[in-house]
């Protein structure tokens, strides 16, 4: 009964602490660990605790292929993990940094994205009229109507019939105002009224073809590619071309599919707002673009994120179960040694201080070790998925941010605590006696 | 076999140690079982009998793009056709316009093509009549708690009606089962309205169709009545692109992701750990009985015996494991799937995975077991048995 009571009692006392250490900051995480130093360096049952723990220590070397297993094994853990997150996260960032809080999208009411959007020609007129949008040097309203359409194209390293969607965008000439940071690194831009396209660099990867020179078929018609541009976002991923020419082939008449504006400043997102939702003569939805990028990555986001921790977390229990059964191993085979010293009157407490830190510190190491393997292979790695929201293939780059680290050293961390514990208090709470006599 | 008992003894005769390691055995199998679920499902899409009859004819220039209806009578006469309906994509949500719903407009024989769908004949009949009337996938309906005889609003993401309205309302006159319940996990999640009421309802479709859909009367003719249909609109504003039904999904998926890939890294990852941790065990286990298999050698069993009953021991490990890794995975799977409410669909653990996993469990095994074998097998009685 009394050793149910205590075990039961062990298990709150983890699961409290896992979550504070869940909770817990980075500053947070240096406070303890500076004071849990000064403990070692300044107290009299510190340092017993230290004396103890460099015993273990030392002796790591000795077992250096059951110790290899808590290094490795949580080392898989954290690299699967950071690398799954940060599949998450480089998409999320593709598609969030697309968007800015000073330019805004307006597209037909209840469109769930710009490529099921139609604006006729009376709407495209209309709306660079309404007040908040930023001026140009002539005094023109930076405001960008753009057709977004689908095509086939050959997909890279793939068979003569493998096609894949890219997105097409038609543009004008205020597409560039609205968005500064794309710039044309290779070739020229095209030139209005003629089939000519150029291609983002993520697109050109992703398709065979896309180089410039080459042409390539929409349908029926020959394009010629006479460019590459360069955004660091999800149009990356797109082919744009002249917007009157591509409503022609794929017969869209005058009509656009979206007007992309530049505000005079994020303030008048709301007047801009309520004038074209207030006009009856337009039927639009109005959002900043930084909205509606990021709500386009909403779901997936949250699916690899879901799909990440719970093959995290299936991996975490096989990895703590392998750190539980080494740490078992190892006090065992110091059953003797431990004994001794608490016969000579050591406390429990350096004993159960030194397995953990033993434990922590091949944690450590492995998610180190995990964290960096995940940095060194898949840090600015390229994927690419059907993104919601938008009709071609986005590509995007695996992005291992500090902060992604960060987690993976904490869950390398907290594996180690739980598979450190059990077998620590074990030793500590062995019968000296019993364990004296055992061989 | 009949020295089944000896090897179980010896696998269990450090009880805890054997417990750890059959727990992260079960972990490692239990992600596969997950994970080859996913591969498994990604693969199979389309790849049924009935997927393999029909034929997808959509725009060449890309999906998004619509055809002109007149296309159906020419497509009709093409030889070799069975059978040929039209889809549009509705791009419906209930409620909130991300909750999205597979949504199709459709003629209504496009049910005949699918013989995978099951729809009462009373129900169908209700569907052929009434104007505004849809037909819900089963697991659709029950996500939304829709019966029979419901009056439904449902948003177009893309259409609005003439009055420039995005609620549109629906009756709903039946449900559409799948026929075959492991596989058939979008057809009871789909949404069938009728074609006409769509075309007639939208100021923006004005008689165009999506894609349409052909049913072959001989599987081993379906490229060439695929090349004869893209033949009918070649050189027209209108180019077609025609594909089976499996060579349409399995690109669509390989767009989507690279699942082959993705699993295949994560499993390498797991069974590369899963390999040192059961060894260790292993090694632990052989290091400690070093007498115990003196005696055995003294006995009379032969070298090799001694490599086979260790050998068969560290296979006997990952088969406990595995086994219930995966026998987990199949429990789990089908409560992740009802969990979600429809959102996510996993076929549960199939044989192909249960094969691989047999084998994989063997493999691990017999590597794991090879170096302590090895050393059981050279043990000389004289210093095992002295402690040397």
């Amino acid at each position: 009964m009394k050793n149910f009571l205590f075990n039961l009692g062990l298990l709150i006392v983890i699961a409290i602490v896992l979550w504070a250490w869940v909770m817990l900051p980075w500053q947070g995480v240096i406070g303890l660990a500076v004071v849990f130093a000064l403990w070692m360096a300044f107290t009299r049952s510190g340092r017993r605790a230290a004396s103890v723990a460099s015993v273990g220590i030392s002796t790591l070397r000795q077992r250096i292929g059951s110790s290899a297993v808590i290094v490795i094994g949580i080392a898989g853990v954290v690299g699967v993990l950071v690398a799954l997150l940060a599949m998450g996260e480089g998409y999320a960032e593709t598609l969030r940094k697309t968007g800015s809080a000073d330019t805004a999208i307006v597209m037909r009411g209840s469109s769930a994205a710009e490529v099921m959007s139609v604006l006729d020609h009376d709407s495209v007129t209309l709306i660079p009229q309404a007040a908040g949008i930023a001026k140009d040097s002539k005094g023109q309203p930076i405001a960008s109507p753009e057709l977004v359409v689908a095509a086939n194209l050959p997909l890279k390293g793939g068979n003569a019939d493998d096609e894949g969607s890219v997105q097409l965008r038609g543009v004008g000439d205020q597409a560039w105002a609205v968005r500064p940071n794309v710039k044309v690194i290779e070739g020229r831009n095209f030139q209005p009224g003629m089939r000519e396209l150029i291609v983002g660099k993520g697109a050109a990867k992703q398709f065979e073809g896309l180089t410039p020179g080459h042409t390539v078929k929409l349908g029926n018609q020959q394009w010629t590619v006479v460019g590459v541009f360069s955004s660091g976002d999800a149009m990356d991923s797109e082919v744009w071309g002249d917007a009157s020419v591509v409503a022609d082939t794929y017969r869209r008449g005058s009509s656009r599919a979206s007007v992309m504006v530049r505000l005079a400043d994020p303030k008048s997102y709301d007047k801009f707002k309520a004038e074209l939702e207030g006009n009856p003569q337009l039927k639009v939805d109005v959002s900043t673009t930084l909205d509606y990028f990021s709500k386009q990555s909403e779901g997936m986001t949250k699916v690899i994120k879901v799909v990440g921790i719970t093959v995290g977390l299936i991996m975490a229990i096989g990895a703590m179960f392998g750190a539980l059964n080494t740490m078992f191993a190892a006090v065992a085979a110091r059953a003797r040694e431990i004994a001794t010293l608490r016969a000579i009157g050591f406390r429990g407490l350096p004993v159960v201080v030194a397995v953990m830190l033993e434990t922590m510190l091949l944690a450590l190491i492995g998610g180190l070790l995990g964290g960096l393997l995940a940095w060194l292979i898949f840090n600015g790695y390229s994927a690419s998925t059907l993104a919601a929201g938008t009709v071609g293939k986005l590509s995007f780059e695996l992005r291992v941010s500090p902060a992604l680290l960060w987690t993976g050293l904490k869950w390398a961390l907290a594996i180690g605590f739980i598979g450190g514990i059990f077998p620590a208090i074990r030793a500590a709470r062995l019968p000296v006696t019993t364990a004296l006599r055992e061989l | 076999m009949k020295y089944l008992h000896l090897i179980w003894a010896a696998l269990f005769r450090r009880k805890t140690r054997t417990l750890l390691t059959l727990v992260s055995i079960i972990a490692a199998f239990l992600l596969f079982g997950m994970l080859d679920a996913v591969r498994t499902s990604f693969n199979q899409a389309g790849q049924s009998a009935n997927g393999a009859q029909r034929l997808q004819t959509g725009s060449k220039l890309s999906f998004i793009q619509t055809l002109p209806q007149s296309l159906e009578s020419q497509i009709a006469q093409v030889p070799g056709v069975k059978m040929v309906t039209y889809a549009n994509w509705f791009g419906g949500a209930y409620q909130d316009p991300h909750n999205q719903v597979f949504s199709f407009a459709v003629e209504p024989n496009y049910i005949d093509l699918y013989p995978e769908i099951e729809v009462s004949a009373a129900e169908r009949k209700a569907f052929d009549d009434t104007r505004t009337g849809i037909l819900v996938g089963e697991k659709l309906a029950k996500r939304f708690n829709w019966k029979v005889g419901d009056k439904i609003p449902l948003q177009s993401t893309i259409f609005p009606d003439r009055q420039g309205s995005k609620n549109w309302t629906f009756d709903i006159v039946g449900i559409l089962h799948s026929k075959d319940k492991k596989s058939g996990g979008f057809f009871d999640q789909m949404l069938l309205l009728h074609w006409k009421y769509f075309d007639e309802t939208t100021p923006f479709n004005r008689g165009t169709v999506g894609w349409y859909v052909t049913r072959v009367s001989d599987v081993n003719q379906a490229d060439k009545v695929a090349k004869a249909i893209d033949a009918i609109s070649a050189n027209s504003d209108h180019e077609t692109r025609t594909q089976t039904e499996q060579a349409a999904t399995a690109n669509w998926m390989k767009q989507l992701a690279d699942i082959g890939l993705i699993v295949g890294s994560i499993m390498g990852a797991v069974f590369f750990t899963l390999l040192l941790l059961s060894g260790n065990t292993m090694m632990q286990a052989v290091r400690e009985r070093t007498s115990e298999l003196a005696v055995l050698k003294t006995i009379g069993f032969s070298n090799h015996a001694v490599l086979a009953i260790v050998l068969a021991e560290s296979v006997l490990l990952l088969l406990l494991g595995g086994v219930i890794g995966l026998g987990l995975a199949s429990l789990i799977i089908p409560i992740v799937s009802a969990g979600s409410g429809g959102m996510l669909n996993l076929p549960s653990v199939g044989a192909g995975s249960w094969i691989l996993g047999l084998v994989l469990m063997i493999a691990i095994g017999l590597l794991v077991g090879v170096l302590p074998a090895m050393r059981a097998m050279r043990l000389n009685i004289v210093d095992a048995l002295a402690g040397r």
